[in-house]
């Protein structure tokens, strides 16, 4: 039986981890994640888990040993956020290419500098392109259901890739919210148990993990890497199916709200997709025919399914919680890849970018409410005036 | 060269999957400087043998003697030439200015492609 809890999020994603109880744990503390390893180690410490937890002295070490104990055959986990992140850049690569199925709670805060520990998506969307499977959480109960189908995407033989599950620091890993939990036995039911195929500590059957690989080679492992991302986009779809069956939820690529019928829609991740049904269902009220899509899965983009759920509409806006500096007008990743995707697949609707809450900058209903007014005016007149927006910066 | 396999027929993640196989990747093409057998002056104590990080000192193990290398794999460190003791009047390595043929080197490293 499963039961209602009231939990932060990064409470959840502690509960998710004793109830998968990894191998191996290895993470060094970082705001806003801490509190998730704060737990897990009482959980240790307590015996209601069997992992070795590895206390490391930063997260290049960190990542570090989360690759050796994956190479070593056991299911692994770690957490982190922003400039912890960023410090285990090298082996976040590495742990992608050695195709070590690790999953990651990454609580998503602003990375330096100046220095912030507040939340944007500045840490996640630097990663975007290292090989990592990337979801987002709108809240702790999808922060809580995505680590449990991390592991399962993870650790699939057809995929055997790292898996990031983001959500956002201080207002949902700090917040307090209704999660339900469900019955341990029934998660550990669910992930199963790891059988790995290539374990160093077989001894019978000797093998090396991350020899030389040169230009005879490397590339056919790179190549071998989009294949995997490629079988990631069905496996991530069977998990969630197989997910929803059993605990009555509704995961998929992304989550529309209210868009069948819209005429103009905004994209967000994470918690201000939250927000932002708030703000719909007013202008619903209203009268107006707003709705919105927020996307689950990011690494796979999902390109094509993103493309056919939006065709339909007279205006996006997307709202992006980062800058990709020097990019395009200097948007979001967000605008940039959607916006690539809606060409490549031959459709064209008037679209823009809204740049938001970065450092930790509130983002009020109101202000949501102003991108949906800005797009039913690019609705009617079919002409973006301004391509890319800093929402709510101070001139 | 052997003949390369394409992506779908190799171990993910450069896994190597069977053991002992470092012998058919000939890395003797990567070297700058080659070591020299003197034979006359060597005294086989094998530290060489000990010492070259590439098992590249190729012995005689049943008359216990140094009889050169193997420079399919050398990579041409140096090493060799510098544990070369100094009872065997070998104390020079790799890059010092002395003629090829010293007759107080028994190993030394000479300028690949100009060896004698
Ligand atoms: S030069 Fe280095 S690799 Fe070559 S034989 Fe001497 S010690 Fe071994
Ligand atoms: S170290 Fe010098 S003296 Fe000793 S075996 Fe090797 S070449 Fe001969």
């Amino acid at each position: 039986m499963s039961k209602y809890e009231a939990l932060t999020g990064d409470q959840a994603v502690a509960t998710a981890m004793r109830q998968i109880n990894p191998d191996v744990v290895a993470a060094y503390p970082i705001t806003p994640q801490t509190e998730t390893v704060e737990f897990f180690a009482e959980y240790v410490a307590n015996g209601e888990v069997t992992t070795d937890f590895i206390c490391v002295e930063s997260e290049h070490s960190a990542m570090s040993a989360c690759v050796g104990a994956s190479a070593a055959g056991a299911r692994v986990m770690t957490a982190t956020s922003a400039n912890g992140l960023a410090l285990m850049w090298e082996v976040v690569y590495i742990a992608a290419s050695l195709r070590c199925p690790i999953v990651m709670s990454l609580v998503n805060r602003a990375l330096s500098g100046p220095i912030n520990i507040h939340c944007d998506h500045s840490d996640v969307m630097g990663m975007r392109d290292s090989g990592w499977i990337i979801l987002f959480s709108e809240n702790g109960q999808e922060a809580y259901d995505n680590i449990i189908q991390a592991v399962r995407i993870a650790e699939h033989p057809d995929v055997l890739l790292p898996v990031a599950v983001c959500q956002d620091g201080f207002i949902t890993s700090h917040a307090m919210e209704r999660v339900e939990v469900y019955d341990d036995a029934d998660v550990r039911a669910f992930v199963g148990t790891y059988r790995p195929k290539w374990s160093i500590l077989d001894v019978d059957n000797p093998k090396t993990y991350g020899p030389l690989d040169f230009y005879d080679y490397y590339y056919e492992h790179k190549r071998q890497q989009v294949e995997a991302m490629e079988h990631a986009r069905r496996v991530i779809l069977e998990v969630a199916d197989e997910f929803n069956r059993k605990f009555g939820r509704n995961y998929g690529l992304f989550e529309t709200y209210r868009l069948e019928d819209a005429d103009v829609a905004v994209v967000v991740t994470n918690s201000t997709a939250g927000t932002a049904k708030v703000v719909v269902d007013n202008l619903r009220a209203q009268g107006l025919k707003v709705g919105l899509l927020k996307p689950r899965v990011f690494r796979p983009f999902p390109a094509k399914e993103l493309t056919d759920a939006l065709r339909h509409l007279k205006a996006v806006a997307v709202m992006d919680r980062s800058i990709a500096f020097g990019s395009m007008n200097n948007a979001g990743p967000l605008f940039l890849e959607l916006t690539a995707a809606l060409a490549i697949h031959g459709v064209h609707i008037p679209i823009a970018d809204y740049v938001f809450g970065l450092g930790g900058r509130d983002i009020k209903p109101s202000e949501i409410e102003s991108v949906y007014r800005d797009m039913l005016r690019v609705a009617e007149t079919g002409r973006v005036e301004r391509l890319v927006t800093y929402l709510s910066v101070r001139e | 060269m052997a003949q390369l396999k394409g992506w779908r027929e190799i171990p993910i993640g450069g896994l190597i999957l069977e053991a002992g196989n470092a012998v058919e990747y000939k890395t003797g093409g990567w070297r700058a400087f080659r070591p020299v057998f003197g034979q006359a002056q060597c005294i086989h104590c094998f530290q060489c043998w000990l010492f070259c990080p590439d098992s590249s000192i190729m012995v005689d193990a049943e008359n216990e003697k140094m009889v050169g290398f193997d420079l399919e794999h050398c990579k041409g460190c140096g090493i060799c030439a510098s544990v070369c003791p100094v009872n065997a009047k070998v104390i020079r390595q790799a890059g010092e200015a002395l003629k090829r043929d010293d007759p107080r080197l028994c190993i030394r490293m000479i300028e690949e492609g100009k060896a004698e």
